[in-house]
């Protein structure tokens, strides 16, 4: 065992450089347990959760659904299925609005629930040992589960690689200010967590699991020290608490002194993270052939009366959420009121509350704006370095922001804007409130555009030239066989005259000849008719 | 109903440009004070000459360049360069000595080059090094400490002085520095360099009332308060230790080895220390953020070059002291040091 690896089983907690430590306010919410909340009357699902391609549809407007029912299929593009959150008639299928920074728009279906929540019948799992890997990364794909921490990237896919691992890492950091919803699903599920994990160990063929929690959770720590003995698999390590420790690059260095390469994956280093609700939801999948309709979200702010961690179905529209936690937007302070899913330093804001509760949604949070001030007015970047010194990721924020302006593309690149995480440590430092994460994000579509039409146009250049040489190919194979028949046909003759045949050649010319002499038969008529006439 | 849309991150530690710029100035303060109980009110007088040239001046500037003045009142960086050039200069300095300093410092050094951010040298040093090269006389003029005066200077005085060249009673600025034998007085290190160029020995060089007890009367205590606004500052998380720490390391070491071989002809480490601009440099000149590197590697390759150059330039260079030499130097070479010390990046090679 190399001394890396005897630290790491040590539990030895290596830093990583900058980080910034924001007021928490997570104690509104991690004080009381999850509670369910009433059904909402009716469900919007977009097909589209997750990072990659989307199922096809498998219901139409009017069918009944059951709780749990897939209403989309993994078919031929190993898509992602999602799952009918209650039971109810699908009362539309059509683009509507979902939750995105820009206000996208995308397929979603909806359901006008019946109220008796019927729950589609689920084959539960005595023994997980039993199936291949094969067919239990199927039931996890089947269930619809997708890493419920950030983009959503599909479970299975990420379990399916075929690679060496030393440690799958899950993830219970939370470092994310206000947000409790693994905290408290930490503290109140452990057993199935662990379940979960060991689940995913199994799958990825691993020795070993890493269990990480922010040691600002005390409870949820106690939780797992008084289970953990029984699995000498697992291990728990508690990190300091400090943002972004619960980043995935982060986290990966803290526990194991490793860094992801650039624009590499967590298993070029021989590591594999999953959130701790995924493996939650793993266990649910795989033990119970429960599918992933709804999850722990944190509702909290100054401006909710009842704060806390709540089941939501997902499906479940934002508006209807605040309503049941007890949201009043003061009238005339409407237009300066913000809605924020997900937390204060990684989460966007929204535009209106219609949009739903989708498979990533970890908190709805809305502040006062005496609890988060509205940014002030863009002030000019003193270079006091600030941003630097705060940056996890060992970037130069100052100078990405003049170059982001200046439109500096190369530069950008350069300077690695696409290691930026966008934690926005370095906005929440900076003095003179620079968006500076919102210049990046910028850029990096901006250069990601670039990127596309320039693949696209070297894609129509590729074709115009392909179709170019096709008509070529094909004018000069027409040529060809051309040149090929008459020559046939020539030989075909040559040695049909050869072999004493009528020559093809004198049946023309007497053809000819006979032409000639009906027209000089018919010129000699008409002239001797003209005589006959004259002589009239 | 729509709500308002915001780029993340919602949150902010509020400490904005002006938070940090004032915490700068209010650090200055036990040094101003300090400096006037041995310099005189000519000290205040100074300072009130350059924030009012600093606040026309950026006002000027801003409307010229089409930008709203708000923002450069607001942010109170010009402030800060008129504190530390007014702390800079000999305190009974005729008017328009600063008030040319300051001029230049905030339309030529700042404005010219694009505003704060954007300029390469730090203004108030430009403008002190413009003055000294300009006007050596009334810039190397510094009054003598109190304690030593033959005449005590009165506010009425001071001012005179300042605005006409002359007390009251018709004494000059040349006369008033006089010593009690009848020798105008230098300031410590501009009295030793002397000496030490004119082959006196160390001991002989310091044989003289100016050189009191420590470092020079009146200005080892000056350095001290400044020294002290420092510490603050790192306290407050304003600056990082990198520069001035760098700084001192890179005056005191060399300073160290010379003075070891040569005992009798270099200035001794203590009076680098605590002699001349070298704690005001050290804690709010060579910090100044704008003009120095960024990264923390950077900035103490920075703070060493700095300190260096102030030791080679007090030792073998032509003028006493040499703090601002030093800064617009190694101002100039603040883009190479971030090229050789941009930290490497998460993810490309380097260790955790
Ligand atoms: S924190 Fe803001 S003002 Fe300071 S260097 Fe970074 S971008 Fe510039
Ligand atoms: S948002 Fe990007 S540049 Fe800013 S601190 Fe985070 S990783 Fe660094």
């Amino acid at each position: 065992m190399s001394a890396a690896t005897k630290a790491i089983e040590a539990g030895h907690i290596w830093t990583f450089p900058g980080g910034i430590h924001p007021p928490e306010r997570k104690d509104r919410s991690n004080s009381t347990p999850i509670e369910v909340l009433p059904l909402a009357k009716q469900f919007i699902v977009p097909i589209k959760q997750h990072s990659g391609p989307v199922g096809d549809l498998l219901v139409a407007v009017g069918d009944n659904v059951k709780a749990g029912q897939p209403l989309t299929q993994v078919g031929i593009n190993n898509a992602l299925p999602v799952h009918a959150p209650t039971s109810g008639t699908v009362s539309a299928i059509g683009p509507g609005r979902i939750a995105h920074p820009s206000g996208l728009t995308d397929t979603v279906i909806t359901i006008d629930a019946d109220g008796n929540d019927e729950f589609y019948s689920f084959a539960p799992l005595a023994d997980y040992t039993s199936l291949s890997r094969a067919e239990l990364l199927d039931r996890i794909r089947q269930a619809g589960v997708a890493g419920l921490g950030g983009a959503g990237f599909p479970t299975a896919q990420k379990l399916a690689l075929q690679r060496p691992l030393d440690y799958l890492i899950i993830n219970g950091v939370e470092c994310e200010p206000y947000i409790s919803a693994d905290d408290r699903l930490m503290r109140e599920h452990a057993q199935t967590i662990i379940d979960g994990t060991e689940i995913l160990l199994h799958i990825a063929g691993c020795e070993k699991a890493l269990i990480a929690i922010e040691a600002n959770k005390p409870e949820a720590i106690a939780a797992f020290e008084a289970l953990l003995p029984n699995y000498p698999q697992l291990a728990l390590r508690v990190v300091p608490t400090k943002y972004p420790s619960g980043g995935e690059k982060q986290l990966i260095q803290l526990l194991t002194g490793r860094q992801v390469p650039s624009r590499g994956l967590p298993i070029d280093v021989g590591l594999v993270m999953q959130n701790v609700g995924t493996a939650y939801a793993v266990a649910q999948a795989v033990l119970n052939g429960k599918p992933l309709i709804e999850r722990v979200v944190t509702v909290t702010g100054d401006n909710i009366a009842k704060p806390g961690n709540y089941w939501v179905r997902i499906g479940t529209t934002v508006a209807e959420l605040l309503n049941q936690c007890g949201f009043e937007p003061v009238a005339d302070s409407k237009q300066e009121q913000r809605v924020i899913m997900g937390g204060p330093m990684m989460g966007f804001t929204l535009p209106d509350l219609d949009v739903p509760v989708v498979k990533i949604t970890n908190c709805i949070l809305v502040p006062s704006n005496q609890e988060l001030a509205p940014a002030a007015e863009e002030m000019n970047c003193i270079r006091c370095g600030a941003c630097a010194d705060v940056c996890p990721a060992q970037l130069l924020p100052q100078q990405m922001q003049w170059l982001a302006k200046a439109k500096d593309y190369d530069g950008l690149e350069q300077q690695n804007l696409f290691d930026c995480i966008e934690c926005g440590a370095c906005a929440y430092v900076c003095p003179s409130e620079i968006p500076l994460v919102h210049y990046y994000r910028k850029a990096k579509a901006e250069i990601r555009n670039i990127a596309r039409e320039k693949a696209k146009a070297e894609v129509a250049r590729e074709r115009f030239e392909a179709r170019q040489e096709r008509l070529e190919r094909e004018k000069q194979e027409r040529l060809e066989r051309h040149r090929k028949a008459a020559e046939a046909r020539k030989k075909a003759q040559a040695e049909a005259v050869a072999q004493g045949g009528d020559n093809p050649q004198d049946a023309v010319q007497a053809a000819i000849a006979r032409a000639k002499a009906r027209k000089a038969a018919q010129a000699a008529a008409a002239a001797k008719q003209n005589q006959e006439g004259d002589d009239e | 109903m729509t709500f308002k849309i915001a780029a993340s991150p919602h949150t902010h530690q509020r400490r904005t440009t002006q938070q940090v710029m004032r915490w700068v100035y209010l650090a200055l303060i036990p040094g101003v004070l300090v400096q006037t109980y041995f310099f005189g009110f000519g000290v205040y007088i100074q300072l009130a000459l350059a924030l009012f040239t600093a606040w026309v001046a950026e006002g000027l500037c801003m409307r010229m360049r089409g930008r709203p003045i708000g923002h450069a009142w607001q942010d109170h960086t010009a402030i800060v360069t008129a504190v530390l050039l007014a702390v800079s200069i000999p305190a009974l300095a005729p008017w328009w000595i600063i008030v040319m300093g300051t001029a230049f410092a905030i339309v030529v050094v700042k404005h010219v080059y694009g505003g704060v951010g954007q300029n390469l040298f730090n203004p108030a040093m430009a403008g002190y090094v413009l003055l000294l090269v300009s006007f050596p006389v009334q810039m190397t003029s510094w009054p003598i400490p109190a304690e030593l005066a033959q005449i005590q200077v009165s506010i009425t005085d001071t001012l005179n002085l300042i605005f006409t060249g002359f007390t009251s009673a018709g004494y000059n600025l040349e006369q008033l520095r006089m010593g009690i034998d009848g020798m105008t007085m230098a300031t410590p290190l501009d009295s030793l360099r002397n000496d030490l160029n004119h082959q006196l020995t160390l001991t002989e060089a310091l044989n003289k009332p100016i050189f009191g007890d420590i470092a020079g009367i009146g200005w080892a205590w000056v350095n001290f308060a400044f020294l002290a606004g420092g510490l603050v500052l790192i306290k407050q998380k304003i600056i990082s230790w990198h520069i001035p720490g760098g700084m001192l390391v890179g005056l005191l070491v060399p300073a160290a080895i010379y003075w070891l071989f040569n005992p009798d002809q270099a200035i001794t480490p203590m009076l680098h220390l605590l002699s001349g601009a070298t704690m005001l440099g050290a804690f709010f000149i060579a910090t100044d953020p704008v003009t120095a590197a960024t990264s923390n590697k950077g900035r103490w390759v920075f703070g060493l070059l700095v300190g260096f150059i102030v030791f080679a330039i007090r030792t073998w260079g032509g003028y006493p002291d040499a703090v601002a030499f030093a800064v617009l130097l190694a101002n100039m070479c603040v883009p190479v040091i971030d090229r050789y010390t941009q930290p490497i990046a998460y993810g490309h090679g380097g260790r955790s």
